[in-house]
């Protein structure tokens, strides 16, 4: 039968301890069902207050116009677009996981698979405001959307890339929420079901859509799960492709590179990866979920980063090396002198941006390191910070120096609401996650359970029996009794 | 609002289910619905229900989704506002793949969700009955539909038979109703008979 299929024992258990389903219930529903713990408490606050003075800068920022930021003639792209092009890269490793994982049947994606995907949801929100606070004239924000307009009708143009963009990152969004929500109804119906005052009753009720769990619901639950993953898994390489077209299709030295869709895909990649290292972390320890998000997940996590930053690290190399080996002198001058070079102006950018990315995760060749926890949780944070710079380093440092010397005594630095603006997407990012942390399970209850009898510890241990034995003999036996 | 009965099984293991599924077809009963709290690969099989068409219904709505982006991109820029951009030719269809594509997935994903909430009746405050409130937490509940010619008592003892750890005859509504479960018409807390054997 196949749900009683052998799996190799070499392969290490993916829920560790002796759990059953209604233990797998239980201890995925404990945090969502307790009271909020003072450490929730203060981490939400916090995160509301950064929000909000994220909402100051960008209230200001419309009020008196982009001139509050200290974009100038050259870098007409500064800390705002760095950032979306971040937040948008974090946002990739949610679909990654949920999809590309899908598709090759990897079964330790279903522990992370909930947390990684409303953190990508979250990103591309975060992400979407740079874009959108950056048009200045935020009320004329509309303007990019192809609609009969009173300009003839004047439509958008839809050979540009940016206007590709609006499409890539609004279908991006639309179809994770749609991908995650999809996977949250049965485990809402599991709360709703356990429910046990009005509002929760209410609240899941709602939340549920009426899910029962019939077999025809599942079949079909199951089907949308497939071709849902088929449709991400195109679309996550495509997002992060055209938002390198944003820079490859210009004339840019610097930008005007045709290695930048994959490049930008294999840097999203490790830089979501890392962000997932970041919160998961973090989550598992506080919300006690050790045995369902294991150590083997956060190795294998930290395999995905050292293979993703050496990937990033050979386009670094490659880029430098095409830009001695090519014959365009300005694309030498991008690369030698505004990059490489450490004493020009934003030197120091280039180097903190190599060895963030592609010395720093090297250290995940060992075994030993990659199960080691604290430095995990290091190592992400020095990621985040090294891919946020190698954003910086594609805009600013292609364009602070252009083809009139004149130009190039500005040195771009940002103004306070600039960076507050950043902070306070931050604050929408972590305000969201503890909410969703809160009243959603971090954990994908129905599929932990799919995978339990192959890959749960309690039941790797009975697997030689399981050769010898008929499946229903086999049901007798171990079929949970529940105190029945 | 047709409330009918039902004889129902709670199985506490799927391998236990899925004999009980064949032998239970075999005798003749009709299976209303299984519930379970996770998809059972090979379940639907079992049960005889045929394959579900919504892939077929995605991939229309894929391609509808293409043919309205290369179709309005056409239209717009070849024939109702043309404009040149550096020269190149006004249907330049390489530059709309990117949109051609993205809408493609939209539209498949929109609509495919769309259609599953319908089929599957989902919606927000929408509410159905599954029988036993832990056939979403741990167990596996087989409802039988009792029609004039079924004998209850012998429906319930060969579910026991089989290997449901607890058996009971359900009066159910069968379609979906708006509202809570417990308010009014208590349909969901309605005390079952809670058949001894």
């Amino acid at each position: 039968m196949a749900l009683l299929r052998y799996e190799s024992q070499v392969r290490p258990a993916l829920v560790e301890g002796d759990k059953d389903y209604h233990q797998v219930t239980e201890d995925i529903c404990r945090p969502v069902e307790a009271k909020p713990t003072r450490a929730w408490w203060i981490g939400f606050i916090v995160s509301v207050l950064v929000l909000c003075f994220g909402i100051l800068s960008v209230t200001i920022e419309v009020i008196y116009g982009t001139g509050q930021w200290n974009l100038n003639k050259t870098v007409g792209w500064g800390w705002d677009i760095t950032n979306f092009v971040w937040w948008i890269g974090i946002g990739h490793a949610g679909t990654l996981i949920s999809a590309i994982l899908l598709l090759f049947r990897q079964g330790w994606r279903t522990g992370v698979n909930r947390a990684a995907e409303a953190m990508t949801i979250f990103a591309v929100m975060c992400a979407g405001q740079f874009p959108i606070w950056h048009m200045g004239r935020v009320w004329n924000a509309f303007f990019v959307l192809p609609y009969p307009n009173t300009r003839g009708p004047l439509w958008v143009n839809f050979n540009s890339p940016l206007l590709w963009d609006v499409f890539a990152i609004s279908t991006y969004f639309t179809v994770s929420l749609l991908f995650w929500y999809a996977g949250l109804l049965p485990d809402l119906a599991t709360l709703r079901d356990r429910a046990k005052k009005k509002w929760r009753k209410l609240f899941y009720g709602v939340a549920a859509f009426g899910w029962t769990g019939s077999t025809k619901h599942w079949q079909r639950h199951e089907a949308l799960s497939l071709v849902l993953a088929g449709l991400s898994t195109p679309l996550v390489l495509s997002v992060h492709t055209i938002v390198s077209f944003d820079f490859a299709t210009s004339v840019v030295p610097g930008w005007h590179t045709t290695i930048f869709p994959p490049y930008f895909v294999a840097g999203a990649i490790f830089s979501g990866f890392a962000m997932v290292q970041t919160l998961l972390v973090v989550t598992r320890k506080v919300l006690g979920l050790q045995e369902y998000i294991t150590i083997e997940h956060i190795e294998v996590m930290n395999k995905i980063i050292v293979l993703t930053g050496s990937i990033v690290g050979i386009a670094y190399l490659t880029e430098l090396f095409i830009s001695w080996y090519g014959v365009n002198e300005y694309e030498n001058f991008a690369f030698m002198q505004n990059r490489l070079n450490l004493f020009s102006p934003y030197g120091w950018s280039y180097w903190i941006m190599m060895g963030c990315n592609v010395l720093s995760p090297q250290i995940f060749w060992f075994r030993k390191m990659r199960r080691n926890l604290v430095l995990t949780f290091f190592m992400s944070i020095l990621i985040n910070i090294g891919m946020w710079f190698e954003r910086f380093v594609i805009i600013v440092t292609s364009v602070y120096r252009d083809y009139l010397p004149s130009a190039w005594s500005t040195y771009y630095r940002p103004t306070i609401w600039e960076v507050g603006f950043y902070m306070g997407t931050f604050g929408l990012f972590f305000t969201c996650y503890f909410l969703f942390s809160k009243f959603f399970p971090v954990i994908a209850l129905a599929e932990i359970k799919h995978i339990l009898k192959k890959n749960g510890e309690n039941y790797k241990e009975k697997m030689d029996e399981i050769e010898h034995e008929t499946t229903e003999e086999f049901g007798q036996k171990h079929g949970h009794d529940h105190g029945a | 609002m047709a409330v009918k009965k039902f004889v129902t099984g709670n199985f506490y293991d799927e391998a236990v289910l899925f004999p009980a599924v064949k032998k239970v077809r075999r005798e003749g009963y009709k299976i209303h619905e299984i519930f379970t709290p996770f998809p059972i690969h090979g379940l639907d099989k079992a049960m005889g229900l045929r394959d579900t068409s919504l892939h077929t219904a995605g991939f229309i709505y894929g391609i509808t989704g293409t043919a309205t982006a290369v179709g309005f991109i056409t239209w717009a820029l070849t024939v109702d506002w043309q404009l040149n951009f550096g020269g190149k030719p006004y249907f330049s269809l390489p530059a709309w793949i990117p949109i051609a594509f993205e809408l493609t997935v939209l539209f498949a994903s929109v609509g495919m969700v769309l259609t599953f909430c319908y089929l599957c009746q989902l919606a927000p405050f929408v509410k159905k009955d599954h029988f036993n409130l832990r056939s979403t937490d741990d167990t596996f509940v087989m409802a039988l539909e009792c029609t004039e010619k079924t004998n209850e008592a012998e429906a319930l003892n060969f579910l026991k038979s089989l290997g449901a750890a607890e058996v009971q005859v359900q009066y159910k509504e069968t379609s979906w109703w708006l509202g809570r479960y417990d308010k009014d018409t208590k349909i969901f807390e309605r005390k079952s008979e809670l058949v001894q054997s």
